[in-house]
């Protein structure tokens, strides 16, 4: 900085000022030592909490590990052993239709009803919290028992479906019906990418749907030729996020199956199988084979999104 | 709104041809707005539906939850919440309540100091390194927490800190909720450069601007952090279930689970009253606190 010559009169702490050229090295070590000393909870967390382990569980993978036998090298052994477990393989089936068949469905909700908010005079604040609320508590095991009774044998939506005479008997003990109703759960957590996407909708300036509305252009061609394109941004972030969420469920498909991920291994989350396989059986070499591949595909989802994304999302000033 | 333009029937003083469409077409505007509403409101109740159905289940007798469609209890009791109060395997609620409380007291405590200081660096002071090091934070956001776990319940095995809580809080004071920090050098960012400056011509340290000037000015995203921090950790499942072994250690979320891993025969009626007890801290600071914590998903993206 250049203030030291206007500096020294109103300086109070420190003597006299210094020369500029003896000064700025002092300085920059001085700065460096600052921001590493302010730095030190993060990194220190970095190193103890992320980095130390990522390469721990990475060996891990390698090793027959038990938490009292200790472990073994075995090589690649975890990994094939995992694709010969019809439960592992169904516990990536289980996930990967939650999070390609939930995700879209509730990333519309909230679009739908954040467009529905949005311009409202009255009463958006509290529409805005009201359906926020879910969100928040959506994860939590009180939640989960709640849905449990809900869908239970015998329970509310049961009630409703002889009502209707459409579908009777629990969800929670058909195999076939706990993908829909984990989904569903999924789904009433619309809130938080709805806040987000209202936000997002507040930054298209209303003259643009004035003109086009002037240019004859009706509600589905404004909606595709101004709103997705505006928010393009918005909903990138929303799906990588709620993409990556969805497959890390677990509180709730734990308390619905009583931790066992049933009936028929259908409420048998990734995350759920990783617990059971790492801590209900000890068998933590496994586990961690399995948490790599999660990150692995974790990862390379992520690299999809922001590879096509160049293709489909539109940053204002990019001139396209 | 609505209403005063429907009984706004009678003629007009002056009854001109553009007064009467721009009426007409004002009447249609009110009718969509009102429909809207409802639409709106209709789904709002869908929404509110398990919530209050909950809540007025833990005052039915255990033998009408199930079954009941409608809302209003047929009979309504209070020995749904004597039976939670009293705990279960011989643990008291109150112990489950305040364990509760001290992790999530705790982990609110652990992110403002940690994450602030940390921010901080991030946000005003340069030095060689830092970039590299948001990329990495940025980087541990994307990452699934289940590659930790294994690892970590290893080390604090080794170190003999299960069954306590030390696992349970060391990262919430080293700043390893890379959500916090980012949340806060943004915040941090957007505060006017000149404060500094102006701070360090005369003669204030980084311990001093720090201190002096962010830290007031950061009150209120240390408030939504703080929020988030409290609910996240009340509402935590699988680190206590991974750490803890002790049953008078447990959190709440823990003794919920032992009420549905009890017999065959579910005590329906104490679960939705414990489950309701467990909810409350959460749904009163959502109260309390609505602005800060849909704000602070507004800005920064925060999950649920």
């Amino acid at each position: 900085m250049t203030v030291t010559h206007e500096a020294s009169p109103v300086r109070r702490a420190g003597g006299p000022a210094r020369r500029p050229q003896t000064k700025r090295p002092s300085r920059r070590a001085a700065e460096t030592r600052a921001g590493y000393a302010f730095l030190a909870p993060w990194l220190l967390g970095f190193i103890a909490l992320t980095a130390g382990p990522m390469i721990a569980s990475a060996y891990l993978a390698f090793t027959d590990y038990h938490p009292i036998r200790g472990g073994e090298w075995i090589g690649t052994e975890n990994f094939t052993r995992l694709f010969d477990d019809p439960r592992f393989l169904d516990s990536v089936q289980v996930t990967v239709t939650y999070a390609i068949v939930g995700t879209p469905i509730k990333l519309a909700a909230a679009l739908g009803v954040a467009m529905l908010l949005n311009n409202r005079k009255r009463g958006k604040g509290t529409y805005r919290s009201l359906f926020y609320a879910p969100s928040l508590i959506g994860a939590s095991v009180s939640i989960a028992i709640v849905w449990k009774a809900m869908f239970n044998d015998q329970g509310i939506i049961d009630d409703i479906g002889d009502y209707f005479g459409t579908w009777s008997g629990g969800w929670v003990g058909d195999p076939g019906r706990t993908m829909p109703m984990m989904i569903l759960l999924a789904v009433w957590q619309f809130g938080a990418p709805m806040v987000i996407f209202l936000a997002g909708l507040k930054q298209i300036p209303n003259e643009l749907y004035e003109a086009a509305q002037v240019d004859g252009a009706g509600p589905v061609r404004r909606f595709t030729k101004i709103t997705l394109p505006m928010l393009s941004p918005v909903l990138f972030f929303n799906l990588v996020l709620e993409t990556i969420n969805s497959f890390q469920v677990f509180a709730s498909a734990f308390i619905i199956s009583g931790g066992r991920g049933g009936p028929a291994n259908s409420t048998l989350f990734y995350t759920l199988y990783l617990y059971q396989r790492g801590f209900g059986q000890g068998q933590l070499g496994y586990a961690a084979a399995m948490a790599w591949l999660l990150v692995i595909v974790v990862g390379i989802i992520t690299l999809i999104f922001f590879r096509t994304s160049r293709y489909w999302v539109h940053y204002s000033g990019e001139g396209r | 709104m609505s209403a005063t333009i429907l009984t706004d029937d009678r003629p007009a003083p002056a009854p001109g041809r553009g007064t009467e469409l721009r009426r007409r077409a004002k009447r249609r505007r009110a009718g969509k707005t009102l429909l809207l509403h409802l639409g709106i409101i209709a789904l709002a109740v869908v929404m509110l539906y398990p919530g209050v159905w909950m809540l007025l289940s833990s005052f039915r007798p255990t033998n009408q939850i199930i079954g009941q469609t409608g809302l209003i209890p047929d009979e309504t009791t209070l020995d749904n919440f004597r039976t939670a109060f009293e705990g279960i395997g011989g643990v008291s609620f109150w112990t489950f309540f305040s364990n509760s409380m001290i992790l999530a007291v705790g982990s609110a405590i652990g992110v403002c100091v940690s994450c602030s200081v940390s921010a901080y660096a991030f946000a005003r002071i340069d030095f060689p390194g830092r970039n590299l090091f948001f990329s990495l934070m940025i980087g541990t956001l994307l990452l699934p927490f289940h590659v930790l776990i294994i690892p970590q319940f290893i080390m604090f095995n080794e170190i003999g800190w299960t069954d306590s809580y030390l696992p349970l809080l060391i990262g919430k004071f080293l700043a390893a909720e890379a959500f916090f920090v980012f949340l806060m050098v943004q915040f941090m960012r957007n505060l006017p450069r000149e404060l500094d400056e102006s701070a360090r011509i005369d003669g204030a340290g980084h311990i001093r601007i720090f201190t002096a000037i962010m830290l007031p000015l950061m009150r209120p995203v240390l408030a939504t952090a703080s929020i988030f921090a409290f609910i996240w950790s009340w509402n935590d499942f699988l680190a206590p279930l991974i750490y803890l072994r002790t049953p008078d250690k447990y959190p709440l979320p823990l003794m919920l689970r032992q009420y549905t891993d009890q017999t065959s025969v579910s005590d329906y009626g104490a679960q939705m009253a414990a489950a309701v007890l467990a909810l409350a801290p959460v749904l009163l600071f959502f109260i309390l606190f609505q602005r800060y914590i849909v704000e602070g998903v507004a800005t920064q993206g925060l999950k649920g």
